[in-house]
């Protein structure tokens, strides 16, 4: 009797609780479910910013890769460029060419006489107009005494203008083109002589105050000089340092100390090392400011810690059945090290050291601190002469308050991107490629 | 000649030495390379280190005291006026000297012509005594290495003694960063210490460095109280973490825990591409579109929002920032083992609650170092508060207000002209001191928990 009463207890009990969970299974489920969306809409979210940047920086940058051009008819007349009968490289490049292209600009406007209305009207076009027709006779010498359609570049006001991004409904205050200019722009359409054509001067021109001329070439020279000075001194560096620590090194404090320090100084802001850089390379050494040179050696420091971990995840992963092989066949450890684990493990190391250069092209705060925000128009030939790199030119031009920067800041993001994005994609070919499983 | 010139020469003489070397060394056992002790390559490489090693040796010294000896004969020979001036003056003069070298100005003083021309002919001289004396050194080294060859020497061991000085000394270079950055942080820090009182730069409420431009007031302007700078760097970081954290650890346990395999290896890229874009493109981006956009969205509301908000900056900074939660607690998440998981099933939880009350506790030291890490990448960010965050120093904690950050006065006050006794410069390093200080605790502090945390499952 005792033992059914403890049965039907255990019983009742065990339905008690069966109960109990059948009722908490449905909020449960529920919560489940909750969670797991909760999950999706993170990752939905951080996507989402991810489209929400590219596109953004897309349309904005998109309408830079055109640019509006005005054809003039220009005399090249001996009259106005050689008064006094002797064409030379001096005179030639002391010529007043903005006088041609006045010249041509007011025939096709004859009702304009005001001096200030005519000094408008040469302002629809960049101030670097007569810049291209002087380049045309330096290609063409005998065009002198002739007439010839040159497509000059337009101010970016109108460029602003002929893409879209100014209303013309607006009151006259509020624009930068007055009503007469937009009609002789309209004037201009009209005839065909107002077109947008591709935009080559931003991919070969240097910087410069007016948004038609300015260019990423000098910039991207800029960049490739201090990658190279980086390339040339942490890939190296990074290495050796790699297979000391990871080869030959004893385990003890001193290496210890040094291995705390990689990792520590791969979490350093960045900003740090343009201080260090400043002080030492620049006020110690005295190295010149704004060049490559220094910009490299601060990014050389700065990317070293990346490459030296890099490299030795890479070495970890050749297995030592390959040491123990070379060094039962008589190689000393150097040897070993260099002629067969070295090998192997390179493809991963050059992995390492792409990304590395990859976030060394992209950095921009420690090279604000040696100088190379400095305006300049130059394009760099050498490691030593001042200069800057993508990404300050890009923090430059988005500080600049003129409108039609903002697009070229944006296609200037895009340059920057697509050599990032290739280097990344040549890591994971790399890697691809290479990649061996033991 | 070229610097650069006399470096493809010297590495075409150390060339000549490898090969010198080599057919020595086997000329010398008449071609029986078991008759020596090491490879005939060794001997080559001994000859070619002996030649280029001293060479390169003086050629650095030389550019390294070139400049600084030739100007001193330069100025030496320079009219009794011109040396008698005052030592900025003197220096400025200098600087003259030196753009008028490299033909950036067109010098137009006479009397600073002859020195501009002493300047040039000097350089020119010493560029031929290099070479003539590197040629020397080399081909000396290199005739003195070969006469040192013969068949029992051990060539490879005192090539690897090198090669392993070279890893040595490499491995060096990372411990001399950390030095740099603390002594060149520290005396200027020191420097600054010295005008202003460290009791005033820590614990003062009000910064504003341009006031103390003005000679008369240098150091009692009081106007490099520190704190609005501490308290703007904090709101912003505290912004991006509320916006990273939740963000980053969410996807990173659906990533871990619920997603399928394919899924998984297309998403994790894709998020992790947030982390490798410039965070100049990211500063753009801040305050082009999202600060704008919430001043709108604040207007809408009747809210009066600064465009320089610092909930703009911290909400970009939050983006960039989500890889680097998700990534690491990734990792942490999946460290746990299955054993625990199944241990929990088998009790009859599901899959949320073996989550929340089985993995996260036991990825917890992990994910909390992961985020302490991406705190301190958040703390030092530069490019985007200096984009898009404000300049003037404001004490509040209202997100809807600018404020300034330590990063982004670092850079106001070190860009453009600057004198290097001044304390608005200086002020600039003894920041870059706090934030070094503050970000190295925080990293060893995360290191410390995620090692002892990897160590616990392993």
């Amino acid at each position: 009797m005792n033992k059914s009463k403890e049965d039907t207890y255990i019983r009742s009990e065990g339905a008690r609780t069966h109960a109990i969970v059948r009722a908490g299974l449905a909020k449960r489920r529920a919560a489940e479910m909750r969670f797991r969306l909760y999950g999706l809409i993170s990752i939905v979210v951080g996507l989402s910013f991810l489209v929400i940047l590219f596109g953004n920086i897309f349309s904005h940058a998109w309408p830079a890769f055109q640019q509006t051009y005005v054809a003039l008819d220009v005399k090249f007349d001996e009259a106005v460029l050689v008064p006094d009968a002797r064409f030379d490289a001096g005179t030639q490049a002391s010529a007043d060419y903005p006088a041609l292209l006045k010249r041509s600009l007011y025939a096709l406007f004859p009702e304009v006489t005001d001096r200030q209305e005519k000094r408008s009207l040469y302002g629809l076009l960049s101030s670097g107009a007569a810049h291209e027709v002087q380049k045309r006779l330096q290609e063409k010498p005998d065009l002198l005494g002739k007439t010839e359609r040159i497509w000059v570049p337009a101010d970016d006001d109108v460029d602003m203008f002929t893409k879209g991004a100014m209303d013309r409904n607006a009151e006259e205050g509020d624009r930068r083109l007055a009503d007469s200019q937009l009609a002789w722009l309209d004037k201009l359409r009209a005839d065909g002589r107002l077109e947008k054509h591709f935009n080559m001067t931003f991919f070969t021109a240097g910087d410069s105050r007016e948004p038609e001329l300015a260019g990423v070439w000098g910039a991207v020279m800029g960049s490739f000089f201090t990658l190279l000075v980086t390339m040339t001194l942490s890939l190296p560096l990074g290495i050796a340092t790699a297979v000391y620590l990871e080869e030959f090194a004893p385990r003890n404090r001193w290496t210890d100390i040094i291995e705390v320090n990689i990792n520590n100084l791969a979490a350093v802001p960045s900003i740090v090392f343009g201080l260090l850089g400043l002080s030492v390379f620049i006020n110690f050494f005295g190295l010149p400011r704004s060049s490559p040179m220094v910009g490299g050696l601060v990014l050389t420091l700065m990317t070293l810690p990346v490459i030296i971990i890099a490299s030795r995840s890479a070495l970890k992963s050749v297995p030592p059945s390959i040491r123990e092989a070379a060094l039962g066949v008589g190689a000393s450890q150097m040897q070993t090290v260099f002629h067969h684990v070295l090998p192997l493990a390179m493809p991963g190391m050059l992995t390492g050291a792409i990304i590395g250069m990859a976030r060394a092209l992209g950095e921009s705060a420690p090279l604000l601190m040696i100088g190379m925000v400095a305006f300049i128009v130059d394009i760099p030939g050498s490691m030593a002469e001042p200069s800057t790199v993508l990404p300050v030119q890009i923090y430059l031009w988005a500080d600049s308050s003129e409108r039609g920067f903002v697009e070229r800041t944006s296609a200037a993001i895009l340059v920057l991107m697509a050599f990032l994005i290739l280097m990344n994609g040549l890591a994971v070919y790399l890697r691809k490629r290479f990649e061996r499983r033991w | 000649m070229q610097k650069s010139t006399l470096i493809m020469l010297l590495l075409l003489f150390s060339t000549a030495a490898y090969y010198l070397g080599r057919t020595r060394s086997l000329r010398l056992v008449g071609g029986q390379i078991r008759n020596l002790h090491s490879l005939p390559a060794y001997y080559g490489y001994y000859v070619a280190l002996w030649c280029g090693i001293p060479t390169l040796i003086l050629f650095f010294l030389w550019t390294a005291l070139e400049i600084p000896v030739v100007t001193q004969l330069v100025m030496a020979d320079l009219p009794e006026e011109l040396r008698s001036l005052p030592a900025d003056r003197h220096s400025l003069l200098i600087n003259d000297i030196k753009n008028a070298v490299s033909g950036h100005v067109a010098e137009t003083k006479p009397e600073l012509q002859a020195a501009v021309q002493h300047f040039i002919r000097l350089n020119s001289l010493g560029n031929w005594l290099l070479t003539g004396l590197a040629s020397c050194v080399a081909l000396g080294a290199a005739v003195f290495a070969r006469s040192r060859i013969h068949k029992d020497q051990r060539a490879r061991n005192e090539v690897e003694k090198i090669i392993r000085i070279f890893l040595v000394g490499s491995s060096l270079v990372a411990i001399l960063t950390t030095v740099g950055i603390v002594l060149s942080v520290l005396f200027e820090s020191i420097r600054f210490f010295e005008l202003v009182p460290i009791t005033q730069f820590l614990f003062g409420l009000e910064w504003s460095p341009q006031i103390a431009i003005r000679a008369d007031q240098v150091a009692s302007s009081g106007a490099f109280g520190a704190v609005p700078l501490f308290a703007g760097t904090l709101l912003i970081s505290v912004i991006a973490m509320i916006v990273a954290v939740p963000i980053g650890l969410l996807s990173a346990i659906y990533l871990a825990e619920y997603a399928s395999p394919r899924f998984r290896a297309v998403t994790k890229p894709l998020l992790e591409i947030l982390a490798g874009i410039p965070t100049v493109v990211y500063g753009f981006f801040a305050a082009l579109t999202v600060a704008p956009f919430i001043r709108g969205l604040g207007a809408d509301f009747g809210l009066d929002v600064s465009s320089e908000s610092a909930l703009a900056a911290g909400l970009v900074m939050g983006i960039m920032i989500i890889p680097f939660v998700s990534s690491l607690s990734d990792d942490f998440i999946n460290a746990v083992p299955q054993s625990l998981r199944d241990g929990a099933y088998a009790l009859g939880a599901t899959q949320s609650e073996t989550i929340r009350k089985v993995v996260i506790p036991a990825a917890l030291p992990g994910i909390v170092g992961g985020i302490l890490l991406a705190a301190s990448r958040a703390i030092g960010e530069t490019m985007i508060v200096v984009m898009a965050a404000g300049l003037s120093a404001n004490l509040t904690a209202n997100p809807l207000e600018a404020v300034t950050t330590v990063t982004t006065q670092i850079v106001t006050l070190l860009v453009g002209d600057q004198e290097f006794d001044s304390p608005k410069t200086l002020a600039a390093f003894a920041l870059g001191l706090v934030l070094f200080l503050v970000t190295l605790a925080l990293n060893i502090l995360a290191l410390h928990i995620v090692r002892k945390y990897r160590e616990q499952y392993e």
